[in-house]
């Protein structure tokens, strides 16, 4: 059991590993210009909207509202903690008040 | 990015990264004690899951083990599944590219492991403004993983520290402090055709497939998007300035 237990965490280690350091590694090899800059440059946005829009959507309307809030106050005041703490609170009050 | 705005030691960049994840953190650890919890629950041993945290050190992918954990452990569909979860890190990891531009193979090898989505989005909001570095980036992971751990292993010794995180909307800081992040990443009004496909895609992908597909179509999907619009102005003259070395 104890084998196996080992095993498995070694196998899940090794293949998150060989995914990080491979992204690094394969992009090294890309050419950075045309349209693979692009598609480079563009990822690092679409990846943290792909990472949110299912939540914010399930979130239903006080998630929405708080999202909304969050994104407005780091739009104006760049303290993505301060957006944070905003966020918190708006879906806070909001469960609370449901 | 010039060296010449790296005017930090070592130090300093390694606890900017370290202080930039800390709020964040607290939820990690929050999240960490529920799965400590459920690990227990398996019969999952402390010493295991410090190996699984300081090992694969991925959030859901673990949570994703521990339900799957009955004996006989599946193996090889605890490994598949893993690797579905985290293919997105496939891309984040090539995100990073720019930042270890011009480091060596074992220092890019030996940072790259303690990568999360949390240190990732934050370091890569400070490279927008020029402050990210490969210490600010392992600063962060390092942060996490002490987090992480600190909250698994006293949820798996105490019982869970916060028995319902949604209470304290402690679920809902994921999601805020990506979304305050991926405000800072915007690049003004031609991000909106890709951030829209990204929208629709993932919010579609969710629906239908299981695990983590959302993020990698609906990332992958967005990137190619923006493939597709003429560059601007100013990255043409880039382009010119920096021909591929």
């Amino acid at each position: 059991m104890l084998l196996n237990s080992l095993l498995v965490i070694g196998m899940a280690a090794a293949v998150t590993y060989l995914l990080r350091s491979g992204g690094l590694l394969l992009a090294e090899a890309l050419p950075r210009r045309g349209r693979v800059k692009q598609f480079m440059d563009a990822l690092p946005g679409t990846i943290l909207v792909a990472l949110v829009a299912p939540g914010v959507y399930q979130a239903g309307l006080p998630g929405q509202i708080a999202a909304l809030a969050t994104a407005l106050c780091a739009w104006r005041s760049g303290n993505v903690l301060l957006a944070m703490v905003v966020g918190m609170a708006v879906v806070a009050g909001g469960r609370y008040l449901y | 990015m010039a060296a010449s705005m790296m005017v930090a030691g070592r130090r300093e960049r390694l606890r900017a990264g370290a202080l930039a994840t800390l709020p964040v953190a607290i939820s990690v650890m929050a999240y960490g004690s529920v799965l400590g919890v459920l690990a227990a629950q398996k019969g999952i041993t402390w010493q295991l899951l410090l190996a699984m945290n300081l090992s694969i050190f991925a959030g859901s992918a673990q949570f994703v083990m521990v339900e799957m954990w009955h004996p006989p452990l599946p193996i090889l569909e605890v490994t598949l599944a893993v690797l579905a979860i985290n293919l997105r890190y496939l891309l984040i990891g090539a995100s990073l590219q720019p930042i270890f531009a011009g480091d060596s193979l074992l220092k890019r090898l030996g940072f790259i492991h303690l990568v999360a989505d949390e240190n990732w989005a934050i370091t890569m909001a400070a490279h927008r403004r020029g402050a990210a570095t490969p210490e600010y980036l392992l600063g962060g992971g390092l942060c996490l993983v002490t987090a992480w751990s600190a909250g698994t292993l006293g949820g798996h010794l105490l019982g869970g520290l916060i028995a319902r995180p949604e209470a304290l909307a402690l679920d809902f800081a994921f999601l805020a402090v990506f979304t305050a992040l991926a405000v800072s990443l915007w690049r003004g009004a031609r991000d909106l055709p890709a951030w829209a496909v990204t929208i629709v895609l993932a919010v579609l992908t969710e629906q239908i497939l299981p695990g983590k597909w959302y993020i990698v179509i609906g990332g992958v999907g967005g990137a190619l998007v923006a493939t597709c619009q003429s560059p601007t102005v100013a990255e043409a003259a880039a382009e010119e300035k920096a021909p591929c070395c």
